[in-house]
């Protein structure tokens, strides 16, 4: 079984991010990048599946600029086989990158594709919801456990009041959550190894696909700022200001 | 032009989520379709009839649809998207699962979680878990939204919108249910309570929590908890609140040995008022509590109960 995992670079988890003085963007200057949390989560997921003999071929997918290379690296390292890179320097938005996706899943023909359930920049949590649908292929959302059982797979969601199961016919989309696995860190052999496995360079014009941006961006602010307010010394002074000064209780 | 609106519900009940939603559609203009698609679900279509700024409600009651998985959801919405400028729903897990695949196969854009409505075309929505409000504008004429329901208020009653049955789609038959593993409480449920109180990593462990269940039933409160504690094992990861689990905007928030990663406060800081409990006096949490109450939570949290039962609660 093939399993393509696209991965995609965000500034890093623990980077406090600002916003740019002219309110176009979050300033990227000089910031730690990072594969996206939920993207590891998808690339540890594939190798584990490959260590258990279910899977023969992991392939990685970036659609980004050059640096994304890195990013396909740390899959390699991870375990992957080979990766391809979709160089753009635009910011694609969730429905370009599915198109691009696509394609490129079109040339692959992988029984599998493994996504993280969004990216921490955007979050939009959309992208692999809407490359199930390009496809015409089931999707398991939110995964956080997969068994697979002949040609189908079964998926355990997390959804809100709790725990859902579900069946799904391969090939199929799966989107990663949080408790799907822990994902393992690259030993320095892996890393040496990585730099030898192979990745396709393509140019996003050689899918032919149209990805350009359709959203305007108006602008991005700060948030409202909450000021702290005051400390209370005991128990008994905070019901008092909860049921009289707030108001709440 | 007007918006379908895809109800959150469980076949026999509206959720809140979807009440809260009706106000931000009405925001857009045009006329508000309330779609009630389950299975056995046609209380869910007359209540939500009875909301206000809903002009008329679709029912589409077919076994299919009971636990509105993605794949027939969108061959459903999609077959009656015409004349609509908006599909939206609840940012809620269903939401989220089966907006996304409405939105690609009507090549559309999907704006996620949005939290304010600016235009019938423009929204606010947060994004690097809320440490950035991004303002997006739609320049097409469809579009897929998906609402962020804790930052609008409930609609009121007093609507008499007709119900109408709407045929099923043919099932795409990619998916069936299997089974669902719900946690049973007899609490309010967490996005929608009106009080909420957390135990982050300082609770120590899951036997600990009965403690915050007894201070949150005096207060008819859900409970909570951080990241952290879910990490560790003490309660289920439905329970989480923050940027990776449930976004929550009660009147009062009361966090429990939560240091207050911003993960977490990308959860919680839209609350009215928020208290913390913590025996660092340096926690983040701090910064944003309207009260706060440095001291050891295992004294602090029974002399809690104590006080709110001599306060009559």
């Amino acid at each position: 079984m093939k399993i393509l995992v696209p991965v995609k670079r965000v500034v890093d988890y623990n980077v406090k991010i600002r916003v740019k003085p002219d309110q176009t963007g979050v300033d990227l200057a000089n910031v730690k990048m990072s594969m996206n949390p939920f993207c590891e989560i998808a690339v540890e997921e594939a190798v584990r599946l490959q260590e258990a003999g279910t899977a023969t071929e992991i392939i990685v997918v970036s659609v980004g600029p050059a640096q994304a290379q890195e990013t396909i690296r740390t899959a390699l390292a991870m375990g992957a086989d080979r990766g391809i890179l979709v160089k753009t320097d635009d910011e694609l938005e969730p429905l370009g990158i599915a198109k691009v996706l696509k394609a490129v899943v079109e040339a692959e023909s992988p029984d599998l594709v493994i996504l993280g359930k969004q990216a921490i920049d955007g979050d939009n949590n959309q992208t692999g919801q809407m490359l199930a649908a390009l496809l015409g292929w089931s999707q398991g959302t939110f995964a956080s456990e997969l068994g697979i059982e002949g040609d189908k797979i079964n998926v355990t969601r997390e959804i809100d009041g709790g725990l859902q199961s579900v069946k799904l016919a391969m090939p199929a989309i799966i989107t990663t959550d949080l408790r799907l696995n822990e994902p393992r860190y690259a030993s320095l052999p892996n890393i040496m190894k990585a730099k030898k496995k192979p990745i396709d360079e393509k140019e996003l014009a050689e899918y032919g696909v149209d990805a350009a941006p359709r959203l305007e961006i108006v602008k991005v602010a700060e948030p409202a700022e909450r000021e702290a307010g005051v400390k209370v010394e005991t128990v008994g002074e905070l019901v008092d200001k909860l049921k009289n000064e707030a108001g709440v209780i | 032009m007007n918006t379908l609106l895809i109800a959150e519900h469980n076949n026999e009940t509206l959720a809140d989520a979807t009440v809260k939603a009706v106000t931000a559609a009405a925001q857009m203009g045009g006329e508000c379709h309330v779609l009630v698609a389950g299975s056995g679900c046609a209380a869910v279509a007359d209540q939500a009839a009875k909301l206000e700024g809903v002009a008329k409600v679709l029912l589409a009651d077919d076994a299919q649809y009971e636990k509105q998985l993605a794949e027939p959801m969108a061959a459903l919405v999609v077959a009656m998207a015409d004349g609509y400028a908006t599909i939206a729903s609840p940012a809620s897990t269903n939401g989220k699962n089966f907006m996304p695949r409405i939105a690609a196969l009507l090549d559309c854009s999907q704006i996620s979680d949005i939290t304010a409505v600016i235009d019938a075309n423009t929204f606010e929505r947060p994004i690097y878990a809320g440490n950035a409000i991004q303002t997006v504008k739609v320049t097409e004429a469809k579009k897929a939204v998906t609402i962020r329901a804790t930052a609008f208020q409930a609609a009121g009653d007093g609507g008499s919108a007709g119900v109408e049955a709407a045929g099923a789609a043919d099932n795409p038959g990619l998916s069936e249910f299997v089974n669902e593993e719900l946690t049973k409480s007899d609490r309010p449920e967490l996005t929608s309570a009106k009080v909420v109180v957390s135990g982050g990593r300082g609770m120590q462990s899951g036997e600990n929590f009965p403690m915050l269940e007894k201070v949150a039933d005096k207060l008819g409160a859900a409970v909570g908890a951080s990241r952290a504690a879910v990490d560790a094992g003490f309660v289920p990861n439905d329970y989480q609140v923050g940027q990776t689990g449930k976004v929550v905007a009660p009147e009062l928030y009361i966090a429990v040995g939560i240091s207050g990663a911003i993960q977490h406060l990308a959860g919680m800081k839209d609350s009215k008022v928020i208290v913390a409990i913590n025996k660092d006096e340096e926690a983040p949490i701090f910064q944003v509590a309207d009260y706060g109450l440095v001291a050891d939570l295992f004294t602090a949290v029974p002399e809690l109960e104590e006080e709110l039962g001599k306060a009559g609660l």
